[in-house]
């Protein structure tokens, strides 16, 4: 076991260099530590722009992925960490320090400055308003459409059902119950539009019961397809559908 | 000695990257795109000097760019520009696959622990980042090579300060003055502000 002066692990902390359980520690110190939090602010900076010089091209491919996959991704509320503000203010002399670095072991990720961000990554039940609003709008202008219609089948354990209105152009796919997905994996949906297979956009692979508002209009689509493809979605199928279900007229 | 020469551009100045992250807090898929467009290569970069791995790379990258969507509601101004917020992300992800890929294939292959050229290969063509990385390797030149070999190994590479310690046959406690040392040399000559 080694003794370590914690104020000597600002640089190892900003380069990510500490093993998991001296990480824990010395962000235990940071919110006593005057001068830590503007240092490894500095020095996460600094550790950025060796990162910056790294920069290479991506991928046409990887740009689809990602825009579509963030279709199905919600984001996360925008409050947190509410505690950060008094704790700047207490962070004065030793015996203060000591009561704070006591005191807050447990909400430490939320005081390590530029690291608060990576340890966010608990589910938040609200969706981010604004966005949660926009979306929920257009899903339930889709389920109260007065010329909506709907044909349901089993799907994956569970219960899918397409929601189409003709006048708005849009489906919406709803699931229940519907197995998760293995590791890697994700649901895609698809307009089955002659011969041809449409992407329809992506489930959330954290839910078994979600409402998805299919992307692109519905168009001549006289079916829609499930597949199973790998994390990101496809271009086009990689696999048999799990399921196709009837546009209804 | 102090050489605060800036030459690039302020990496978070063009386009305003604040602002998009702002616009997709509000979840804007458009300000997503611009932004993916705006960082996309650097976050691959990231991830593939400490992978270099060109298919584990992506998939970090992506993984880290769907993050920044995720969480975006939650990135705070004051806390660092939105390029730091991103690229520490994407390093910290990249770092965490690489000790796990690793941990599970004992690394004792202390050659690959001192192959430390940063792999500046494939960059792209834009004059920001050719600038970027002529200034970051002049500054890596200012350092002494303990340091030099301790933030490379520690930031391109991945490596715990542990592990810095044991591929240099240097005291534990050498590394970690020598990460900081390092670091506020590299700072100073970068002319980081935070």
């Amino acid at each position: 076991m080694t003794t370590i002066d914690p104020h000597a692990m600002t640089g190892a902390y900003a380069l990510h260099a500490l093993p998991d359980d001296e990480r824990a520690a010395f962000e235990s110190h940071l919110p006593g530590c005057e001068g830590c939090e503007q240092e490894v602010a500095e020095f996460a900076a600094t550790a950025a722009r060796l990162g910056l010089a790294t920069t290479v091209q991506a991928r046409p491919a990887m740009r689809e992925r990602v825009l579509g996959r963030v279709t199905t991704v919600r984001q996360v509320s925008p409050e947190a960490a509410p505690v950060e503000r008094a704790r700047r203010g207490a962070a004065r002399g030793r015996a203060v320090s000591r009561w704070a670095l006591a005191a807050c072991v447990a909400a430490a990720t939320a005081f390590a400055g530029t690291a608060v961000w990576q340890y966010e990554r608990a589910q938040d039940a609200h969706q981010q308003a604004a966005r949660a609003d926009r979306y929920a709008d257009e899903v339930a202008g889709v389920l109260t459409a007065p010329d909506a219609r709907s044909h349901s089948a089993r799907v994956a354990g569970g219960t899918g059902a397409v929601v189409v209105s003709a006048s708005r152009g849009r489906a919406v796919f709803v699931s229940a119950g519907m197995r998760r997905p293995s590791h890697g994996e994700v649901y895609q949906l698809w307009f089955a539009d002659g011969g041809k297979m449409r992407s329809a956009g992506l489930m959330d692979p954290g839910r078994s019961s979600q409402a998805v508002l299919m992307r692109g209009p519905v168009d001549g689509a006289s079916a829609v397809g499930v597949t199973v493809e790998p994390a990101g979605g496809s271009p086009q199928p990689t696999s048999a559908p799990i399921a196709l279900l009837t546009v209804p007229a | 000695m102090k050489e605060a020469v800036f030459i690039g551009r302020n990496p978070s100045v063009e386009p305003d990257l604040e602002q998009l992250v702002h616009e997709v807090a509000l979840g804007d898929q458009d300000a997503f795109a611009g932004l993916f467009d705006a960082v996309a290569g650097s976050v691959l970069g990231v991830a593939r000097a400490v992978l270099r791995d060109h298919a584990q790379s992506e998939e970090v990258a992506q993984e880290v760019l769907v993050e920044v969507w995720r969480t975006a509601p939650r990135y705070r101004p004051d806390r660092g520009t939105a390029i730091n917020w991103i690229l520490t992300l994407a390093h910290r992800r990249a770092v965490d696959r690489v000790r796990s890929v690793e941990a599970a294939a004992a690394r004792d292959t202390r050659a690959a622990l001192l192959d430390r050229t940063p792999e500046f290969d494939q960059v792209t063509e834009q004059v920001e980042t050719r600038l970027e990385q002529q200034q970051v390797r002049r500054c890596l030149r200012t350092l002494t090579d303990l340091q030099r070999q301790s933030v490379t190994l520690a930031y391109y590479r991945g490596l715990t300060y542990r592990e810095v310690a044991e591929a240099l046959a240097l005291p534990l406690g050498t590394v970690k003055t020598r990460l900081r040392d390092g670091l506020i040399r590299l700072r100073d000559c970068l002319g980081v502000t935070a």
